[in-house]
């Protein structure tokens, strides 16, 4: 930018043929002003994202093609894409890969549905609407990790589950040993993770809602519109920037499954519950591989980026 | 019609129950087995009293927990830690939002683009570099007179707390709702002769409550939650947030009991917290609305 960033706009007073000449001045030292502030209010928010965000991606990157150890006397080599030609031979990756697809597939379309349906019926001013907002939102509020114990105990083969199950059933269900059952513990892990993380995709969906002029609704009921038309047809519609937030987010939430394994199955049975990120952080902390956890941190930045590309691109399309 | 209007209403009531006993029984089974002994836990198990607190209810459970653990001085770190990282949050965030909102600031869509690419960036994937980059920041530390510098911020509180300050959701959530009040509102302060800042603080800010709970509630849970960051970071047992007590429950063989006590005395505090706050949350969402 070469001319001056005011030229470009037709002010009037400097077509007159006597400018007054302050008036121009005024503006640029406010136009000056604004920067200096707007910068100053930017900067500590950008500093910390900068030292505590974009520094570590790029740091987790450059060690990605080295040989780094988390302690090791060695000085770091370059070693080219080592790490990238293992990892691409291991199959424990490739299992954690079709585990962390598996758990993405289920839980976005059932937890943003579970979510979106739980913020329409308390959407609406009713007796009692704050109790259930509250007990909603409760499995939010309580820590992945306090969850994850809790199930843990719960799953157990003589736990409150299979006790639950066989009450329901009038006996006729027979629980399984969840969380050791190759073929049972991922959809375990799926039912605790959508139980936590609805309420908070309900408060996104709500505010969604809320944003929503009642207005719309009045004309459409005068209209006689159904309530299924008027979801249809003045809901719906109107979510659309919430429903591309909640897809990206629980997607990319659903890839980061960490805390559940962690607590829960370390991985196991049989590698049946192991995620990417699980295996980064076994070889990153547990085996001290540096480099190739962040090998393993940064193929899953790149898929993560890819699907929510993808993602963004088709919520883009049908609107 | 009316009829099937009352129809509808009980149904969605009935459904509205459901959903409310599927989320509450796992956290209401915790709170009540906190207070039984384990072979009173599990007797229970196969009937309701699973979730009463009937039979032989004492606190027990929960003496034996402050005897394991530091339980005490693991909740005094976590509410200080929380307590700044939402303080701080709150303003830097909203202030970093209030100019990329509201200011005629050269490359702000720039900016904006690239804080909400770092939306896309996962903890996890970042916590191992940062292990190794924290522990090359300087540290300053005021002894009496002198200050001392010395390197790495490894096992203090700041480490818990600074590299969570600024977060890209927190802005992203304030600009959507700084774009929603009305710019006439900037102008009239600014003909009166007030500042950038004196508008942020008098004129967006005030109006801004619901946007700033939401933050404060965002920014609050995982703050309170962490659990992987400071089980890397922190050493010292005087420094460790409530999370990391639970590890103290992974050894032994274990009492379900006092796993229990532990779980709920780390919860509770956050649920009486948040129903507190729920409700103007809930209500400044409903009464201001967030609509532009």
């Amino acid at each position: 930018m070469t001319t001056s960033p005011l030229a470009a706009r037709p002010r009037p007073a400097a077509a007159a043929p006597a400018p007054l000449p302050s008036a121009p001045r005024r503006r640029r030292a406010g136009f000056l002003r604004e920067q200096i502030s707007g910068w100053g209010m930017i900067a500590p928010a950008a500093v910390l994202l900068l030292l505590f965000v974009f520094l570590p991606a790029i740091l987790g990157f450059g060690l990605a093609f080295t040989n780094a150890r988390l302690i090791s006397p060695r000085p770091v080599e370059f070693v080219g894409t080592d790490n990238f030609a293992r990892l691409f031979a291991d199959p424990t990756f490739w299992r954690a890969l079709l585990n962390v697809t598996y758990f993405a597939v289920v839980v976005v379309p059932v937890q943003s549905a579970l979510a979106l349906a739980m913020a329409l019926l308390i959407n609406k001013k009713f007796r009692g609407v704050n109790f259930f907002r509250t007990v909603y939102f409760l499995p939010v509020v309580t820590s992945m990790v306090v969850v994850s114990l809790l199930w843990l105990f719960m799953y157990r083969k003589d736990g409150l589950i299979n006790e639950l199950l066989s009450t329901f059933s009038f006996g006729l269900i027979q629980g399984a040993d969840w969380l050791n059952d190759p073929a049972t513990a991922m959809p375990a892990i799926i039912a605790l993770s959508i139980w936590q993380a609805a309420g908070f995709h309900m408060i996104i969906w709500l505010a969604g809602l809320q944003s929503i002029s009642g207005e719309l609704y009045e004309a459409a009921q005068l209209d006689g519109a159904s309530r299924w038309h008027q979801f249809r047809y003045v809901t719906w519609p109107g979510l659309k920037h919430t429903r591309s937030l909640v897809l990206v987010t629980i997607t990319i939430q659903a890839l980061g499954l960490f805390d559940q394994v962690s607590v829960m199955t370390q991985g196991g049975p049989l590698d049946s519950t192991t995620t990417i990120i699980y295996e980064a952080v076994r070889s990153g902390f547990k085996q001290q591989e540096t480099s190739y956890a962040s090998a393993i941190s940064l193929v899953f930045f790149v898929l993560v980026l890819l699907i929510s590309a993808v993602q963004r691109y088709l919520t883009r399309e049908k609107d | 019609m009316k009829n099937s209007v009352r129809l509808n209403s009980a149904a969605a009531m009935l459904v509205r129950i459901l959903f409310a006993a599927v989320a509450a029984f796992p956290i209401v089974f915790m709170l009540v087995s906190s207070l039984k002994p384990d072979t009173q836990i599990f007797g229970d198990m196969s009937s309701v009293a699973a979730f009463l607190p009937v039979g032989n209810i004492s606190f027990d459970n929960y003496a034996a927990v402050f005897d394991r653990v530091p339980a005490a001085r693991f909740l005094v770190n976590s509410i200080g830690i929380s307590a700044v990282t939402v303080v701080l949050g709150i303003f830097i965030n909203s202030l970093c939002a209030f100019a990329l909102s509201r200011m005629e600031v050269r490359g702000k869509r720039v900016v904006f683009t690239v804080i909400l690419a770092t939306l896309i960036v996962p903890f996890q994937t970042l916590a191992l570099p940062l292990v190794w980059w924290v522990n090359q920041l300087p540290y300053f530390e005021l002894n009496g007179f002198s200050l001392e510098i010395s390197k790495g911020w490894l096992d203090t509180y700041q480490v818990q707390i600074i590299p969570f300050i600024a977060n890209a959701f927190s802005i992203y959530l304030y600009h959507q709702y700084f774009e929603s009040i009305p710019k006439e509102l900037d102008e009239a302060a600014r003909i009166d002769g007030a500042g950038w800042f004196k508008i942020y603080r008098q004129v967006v800010m005030p109006l801004a409550g619901p946007a700033t709970a939401t933050v404060a509630i965002l920014t609050f849970l995982p703050a309170w939650n962490s659990y992987l960051w400071p089980l890397m970071v922190v050493q010292s047992e005087e420094l460790r947030p409530v999370m990391i007590g639970i590890q103290y429950f992974f050894q032994l063989n274990v009492s379900w009991g006092e796993v229990m006590a532990y779980a709920s005395l780390i919860t509770v505090p956050v649920v009486v917290l948040f129903i507190a706050f729920q409700r103007s949350f809930i209500n400044s969402i409903a009464s201001s609305g967030v609509k532009g």
